[in-house]
């Protein structure tokens, strides 16, 4: 048997036909997740192309609307629960037990959960302070992209608390291991987009 | 080193890396525009002490956008390697063919985005 049958994390031998079996799962997810690295990618591009006094419309710009300190902090919950969330991987790979992945998932959670109550105070003080989307292609192309990955977070906390209850139900069964897998690729890709954000969107902005 | 330990301290590296980049880029941008930034250091020992002030210059606009965007695909590439394990001369080949088609694509869509749209908005200027 193989030892990397897929890119990512993989479980290792030692999981026989989880390991085997996620081959096809994880390659397929990869698909899922390079079509989603085109949609930011392309949602990136049309908010490089809505920068500059034009765009602004005479509305609200970065220097006005960005808090660098909640930007900074944002990041700091991110990188933090992309960490916590590598220990789950390892956690379920070496066997610690389900008890052990449930703790880390957990953890990784409430750090989601604490980057996106940050970024919804971002956007009701944006809100409050004149810049809704509706406002100029600047706004319109930064709720767009911003949003949407606040919404892939969203997604992924939903997806925790169903990997919590299906190994409530099912303990670390074969179908449980390659979905923790997926979970742990999907997260570690959000942070990666966020890195794109806090520099085009925020750094470079208030630049 | 057992997997295991390497495996874990793939996770540590990658955080730490991606910690300083993250300050590296946040400091490149916020010490724009501060012409001088004052540096003060103090020293003593005993009855006698040393204390000099020095100045360093705060960067300009264009070095920190380059500073944050090398700062930016070096964690990227960080994060790929060390969180999602990504190492190009371990992976099968559909893998790595359907990464860089993926790049191929979106290096088309999106650098064709900005030309057209950044053309088209200084024709407009």
């Amino acid at each position: 048997m193989t030892e990397r049958l897929h890119p990512g994390l993989n479980l290792g031998p030692a999981h026989g036909a989880a390991h085997e079996g996620s081959e096809a799962t994880v390659f397929g997810f990869w698909v899922f997740l390079m079509s989603d690295l085109i949609t930011f990618g392309v949602l990136f591009a049309t908010y490089a192309a809505s920068t500059g006094p034009l765009s602004l419309a005479g509305g609200p710009g970065p220097a006005e609307l960005v808090h660098l300190e909640s930007t900074a902090i944002q990041t700091g919950f991110l990188l933090a629960s992309s960490l916590t969330c590598g220990m789950a991987s390892l956690a379920l790979k070496y066997h610690e037990g389900a008890r052990r992945v449930a703790w880390w998932l957990v953890v990784t959670a409430v750090l989601g959960a604490g980057f996106l109550t940050f970024e919804l105070r971002d956007f009701a003080s944006m809100w409050s302070d004149g810049g809704t989307p509706m406002r100029s292609a600047w706004l319109s192309s930064l709720y767009a992209l911003v949003g949407l990955h606040g919404l892939h977070i969203t997604v992924g906390l939903i997806w925790i608390a169903v990997m919590l209850s299906l190994m409530a139900v099912q303990g670390l069964s074969d179908r449980v291991k390659t979905r923790l897998l997926l979970f742990a690729l999907y997260w570690h890709f959000l942070d990666l987009v966020w890195i794109g954000i806090f520099s085009v969107v925020f750094l470079a902005g208030v630049a | 080193m057992s997997e295991e330990r390497r495996e874990r301290r793939s996770y540590y590296i990658g955080a730490a890396l991606s910690v300083l980049l993250t300050l590296v880029a946040f400091g490149a941008i916020l010490s724009i525009g501060l012409s001088q930034v004052p540096v003060a250091a103090s020293l003593s020992l005993g009855s006698s002490s040393i204390s000099f002030e020095t100045a360093v210059n705060g960067v300009g606009r264009t070095t920190a956008l380059w500073i944050l965007a090398v700062a930016a695909v070096l964690q990227i590439l960080a994060q790929l390697r060390f969180f999602l394990h990504i190492d190009l001369s371990r992976q099968k080949r559909e893998d790595l063919q359907l990464i860089l088609f993926s790049l191929l694509l979106l290096s088309i869509m999106a650098g064709g985005t900005i030309w057209i749209l950044g053309n088209l908005s200084q024709r407009m200027m």
